[in-house]
């Protein structure tokens, strides 16, 4: 067992186990330093454990393990011990570190005065802490009082974090909103016999009637106020108390984590709070405006960061198994149906789904089931993406200077951060993406879901590692910067799409490509293609494109543009198709149209399906 | 990678299960160790604390929050009928006077100075919890409930909505692959759980509700019937507390697929037997999945038989749970330890399953489900 001080590894770290206990599996991965540098060399999963008959999440754990085990000849546990530090060159392992999503996350309810100011400032905080928000009140929020404390009263959250009103504002809100909290006497999800954590970061000229309603009657927690001034919000101090409450109260509750936390020689962090990390983590050391995406069989995560900000959000009922019916509940039918290229009868195509949903670990056997869930999940990444737009936002409520330029524009505060044409790069993570048969199947997937403008590059989580090098950054930076750089990031390559529409076959843009080997390419892409150049990782071409009058790549409409692009093991993909995105209404067209697309970049085998 | 193995659904004939039933909040036991039980009978006891009715007193006697204690008639803790003045305003003219009444009866939670408000509470509900099957009670867990023992023959399904029954079980079909149809469904089946075969049809939905049947255990639906029944799409499968009229257990999925002919036959030989029943699905890790338990008579082992598999073995039963070839059954004919490429182009695991015809089909293993149970 691992006995050194938490973050602070005592012995150097050259062999390192990393697990990811998510809600179906648990993900293990084995890190060892070769030379100089630290590589990804094994990996084993197991079902996670968190519930009967096992409900002891480290069973999942040391299963995940024993598979890295058998893999790699490494003696790595002995009986339900990890044995650290490392003995010698075939036993042992120097640190053991994880990650949980298990037993459904960390589920939060807050609260505010006002629903788009408080409110989303302290949803944002606790999203950014990694947790899942499952409701959201506010004074302000159209619910009668008894209705607020009857939905505080049935929601089971693991903690609450409320906010309200800026630093020497009114009190009254905040108080009447701790009032109906202690009248609801929430509980906890996981055990009847503890105080439910509750974090108090609103109104500091609160905090005394606040501790005073709701000190006896929950694991009160008072920090700084999120929002101490209407210009501005202070997320940090509320996220790393979420952050010492899931540790200190959620976790030693859930089946088997007092154990894991024993055995791990690092804090565990939430499985979004880790991918997070990493996300920022490349935006920083690249200076690049970003878009990550995690999809999981329950959710769907968003990260972006753009001019430095970060945000994230997750689409608690969007994903790829468990909560895969619910994407062809709030896509509709025929918003999953545009992107198949084969026509399936509505029912047989719902049967599918649902015994999906009920059996969530079966793969695709056949190329029609495999094109349905790529389908699927165009649909599961685009819907997420909208959500995450809603929350990534300036602060609302803000007054802003205006010049005369501003006048015109009509702009209000609160306006979404995400801005597709400064959007540099495009990161895909979680098994759909990360596991696709081929590679150019995830860079589509996701150029479909988002329609990137411009020139956009993309990249996926080689075999899905990104949680495991989160938590690894936080105790050792050079070996998670090691592996990501080298077993973790795929470049895909480059998307470049101008924005407009045309009929099919008309001129959208003349363009010349200076391939690395000096080849140059000249051509003209037309409403409707799409095509795909090689384009090695780590080789560079310039490309020029000429648009056509009423298109536009970043610079203006009919503007020139001319950008060095990035390869990638797909390379660079010219998408003449407009933007935004349409589809023939008529359903032969559709599969035609499809096909022609799927076929122009080699998305699927041949032969099947017309494809 | 024996350790990847995730069991599949038991349907035995015998075996000893526990429930634990806890009350949704600390009350009392009404049961002790060793009592015997039936399904009907309440087994804890809980209070329910009433709804909470706030009342912002301070703008409706038109005063400061911290003055509403000098209006006041009932003070924090007091009992209040519905109607009763709580707080009332000393005009100097009396048709000016403001009486403010409780909406309800019950007591008055609390009183605050900051905002004005009186927060008032109905009396507590009375909750009780049912043992839900025929067993012994086992275990105590003091103030929250008790884990009950039980003999019985368990079939787990695949998919359920509605919460925890109990009656006869009817068997309303001759066989697995007939679908049950509005004219298997008679009148005498009031009340109890009826088999079908292979499919359940909106129509028969219909009909059970107006029969009042307890509870339907089919192989398949089709989704827009389970839509058209709850008059929502289904987006997450965690269901229990649907109020159809009926509970409904799949054993098999969605769409027209046989019932298992294990299962049938294990249903049908208890036909007439008392079964309790529970619809609710949640399908995380660990899963919970809906049930039919048919508690036997007999001595009780006092011992749990979990299966403890190693993993998927050569001659295992198993059951196709992905098209093409979804819902058949066969046996596992071979276990090839390499990656095979299957038609997707990913390289997975598989395994041959051989069927009572003799024909062959390749499979990956996360595909299949071992049929659980001796």
């Amino acid at each position: 067992m691992a006995t050194q001080e938490p973050g602070k590894p005592a012995t150097p770290l050259n062999v390192i186990v990393a697990t990811d206990c998510g809600s179906t599996t648990t993900k293990a991965i084995l890190i060892e330093k070769v030379g100089d540098e630290y590589r990804q060399t094994y990996r084993g999963e197991a079902p996670t454990t968190v519930e009967a008959p096992f409900e002891d999440v480290t069973r999942g754990v040391l299963n995940a393990i024993a598979e890295i085990e058998e893999l790699s000849g490494r003696k790595i546990l002995d009986g339900d011990k990890i044995i650290t530090p490392c003995r010698d060159a075939k036993t042992g392992v120097d640190i053991y570190i994880s990650t949980s999503s298990a037993g459904g996350g960390l589920q939060m309810m807050v609260t505010g005065v006002v629903q788009n100011m408080t409110g989303e400032s302290a949803q944002r905080a606790a999203l950014g802490a990694g947790a899942i928000v499952i409701d959201v009140l506010a004074s302000n929020d159209g619910r009668l009082p008894h209705e607020k404390i009857e939905r505080i009263r049935t929601m089971r959250p693991d903690m609450i974090l409320m906010s309200g009103g800026t630093d020497g504002g009114a009190v009254t809100h905040v108080v009447e909103m701790a009032e109906y909290i202690a009248a609801a006497e929430p509980r906890p999800r996981f055990g009847a016999t503890y105080k439910l954590p509750l974090i108090y970061a609103g109104n500091r000229e609160a905090q005394g009637q606040v501790n005073k309603i709701l000190g006896e009657k929950s694991a009160l927690v008072v920090t700084d106020n999120i929002r101490p001034v209407l210009e501005r919000e202070n997320l940090s101090p509320a996220r790393n108390k979420i952050h010492d409450l899931f540790l200190e109260h959620v976790m030693q509750q859930a089946p088997g984590y007092r154990k894991l936390i024993e055995m791990a020689g690092a804090p565990i962090m939430p499985t979004p709070a880790a991918v997070g990390v990493i996300m920022e983590t490349i935006a920083k050391r690249e200076h690049l405006n970003l878009i990550g995406v995690d999809i999981g069989g329950a959710t769907t995560d968003v990260f972006s960061v753009f001019e430095g900000v970060f945000n994230r959000t997750v689409s608690a009922n969007l994903g790829m198994s468990y909560s895969i019916s619910n994407v062809l509940a709030e896509a509709g039918l025929a918003n999953i149906m545009r992107w198949v290229p084969f026509t399936i009868d509505e029912q047989t195509l719902r049967n599918r789904i649902k015994n999906k949903m009920i059996r969530p670990t079966t793969i695709p056997q056949t190329l029609d089931e495999l094109q349905i869930e790529h389908a699927i999940s165009r649909e599961a990444l685009r819907l997420a993406l909208i959500h995450h737009k809603s929350l990534a936002t300036g602060l609302k409520g803000v007054q802003q200077e205006r010049t005369i330029s501003d006048v015109f524009e009509q702009q209000t505060s609160g306006k979404t951060l995400i801005d597709m044409l400064k959007l540099d790069l495009i990161v895909g993570s979680g098994g759909i993406l990360s596991h696709a048969p081929r590679r150019i199947q995830s860079m589509v997937m996701m150029v479909d879901a988002y329609e990137p403008l411009g020139f956009t590059r993309l990249s996926v989580d080689s075999i899905f590692m990104m949680p495991h090098l989160g938590v690894l950054s936080t105790i050792d930076e050079k070996a998670a910067t090691d592996v990501f750089v080298r077993d973790c990031m795929v470049y895909l390559g480059t998307c470049a799409a101008p924005i407009g529409q045309g009929k099919d076959g008309e001129r959208c843009a003349d363009y010349e490509i200076a391939f690395p080997d000096g080849k140059t390419v000249t051509d003209q892409l037309k409403f409707g293609d799409l095509r795909l150049y090689p384009l090695e990782s780590g080789k560079k071409a310039t490309v020029t494109m000429r648009p056509a009058k009423s298109v536009n790549l970043g610079a203006g409409a009919g503007v020139a543009v001319t950008r060095e692009v990035q390869g990638g093991v797909v390379g660079l993909m010219l998408d003449g198709r407009g933007r935004p995105l349409q589809f023939p209404t008529d359903q032969q067209a559709r599969v035609a149209v499809l096909t022609k697309w799927f076929n122009a970049v080699g998305l699927y085998p041949t032969g099947a399906n017309g494809v | 990678m024996a350790h990847s193995y995730t069991p599949g659904l038991t349907v035995t004939d015998s075996t000893v299960i526990r429930r634990r039933r806890i009350l949704p909040l600390p009350g009392t036991v009404l049961v002790k160790v060793g009592d015997r039980v039936r399904s009907n009978q309440p087994v804890a006891r809980a209070e329910l604390p009433g709804k909470v009715y706030p009342l912002n007193l301070a703008n409706q006697l038109g005063v400061a929050p911290n003055e509403i204690t000098e209006y006041l008639i009932k003070k924090g803790g007091d009992a209040v009928q519905k109607d009763d003045i709580l707080a009332e305003n000393k005009p100097l003219f009396k048709w000016l006077k403001t009486e403010i009444r409780s909406p309800i009866t019950g007591t008055v939670e609390s009183v605050s100075t900051v905002t004005g408000q009186v927060l008032l509470r109905e009396p507590p509900r009375v909750l009780e919890l049912l043992g839900y099957v025929d067993g012994a009670v086992v275990e105590i867990h003091p103030q929250q409930g008790v884990t009950i023992e039980c003999l019985c023959s368990l079939v787990q399904g695949i998919f359920g909505i509605g919460g925890e029954t109990y009656g006869e079980l009817v068997m309303a079909v001759a066989a697995p692959d007939e679908a049950l149809t509005p004219a298997h469904v008679k009148p005498d089946m009031k009340g109890k759980i009826v088999v079908g075969g292979s499919f359940l049809p909106a129509d028969t939905m219909v009909k059970a509700k107006e029969v009042g049947v307890a509870g339907l255990v089919v192989g398949g639906i089709h989704d827009k019937d389970l839509r058209a029944l709850l008059g929502y799409d289904l987006g997450v499968a965690i269901t229990g507390a649907e109020q159809v009229g009926f509970t409904l257990i799949l054993t098999e999925g969605f769409g027209t697929i046989p019932m298992a002919q294990k299962t049938f036959a294990l249903l049908s030989a208890h036909a007439g037997a008392k079964a309790s029943i529970s619809g609710a699905t949640q399908i995380r890790a660990g899963v919970i999945r809906p049930e039919i338990i048919i508690p036997r008579t007999g001595t009780q082992t006092g011992s749990i038989t979990q299966p403890q598999r190693a993993g998927i073995r050569l001659g295992d039963p198993v059951r196709i749970i992905r098209d093409p070839l979804f819902g058949k059954i066969g046996e596992v004919s071979a276990l090839p330890p390499d990656l095979t490429k299957i038609p997707t182009e990913s390289e997975v695991r598989v395994l041959e399953v051989r069927f009572s015809d003799g024909q062959v089909a390749v499979i990956p293993r996360t595909n299949i489900e071992v049929i659980e149970g001796t």
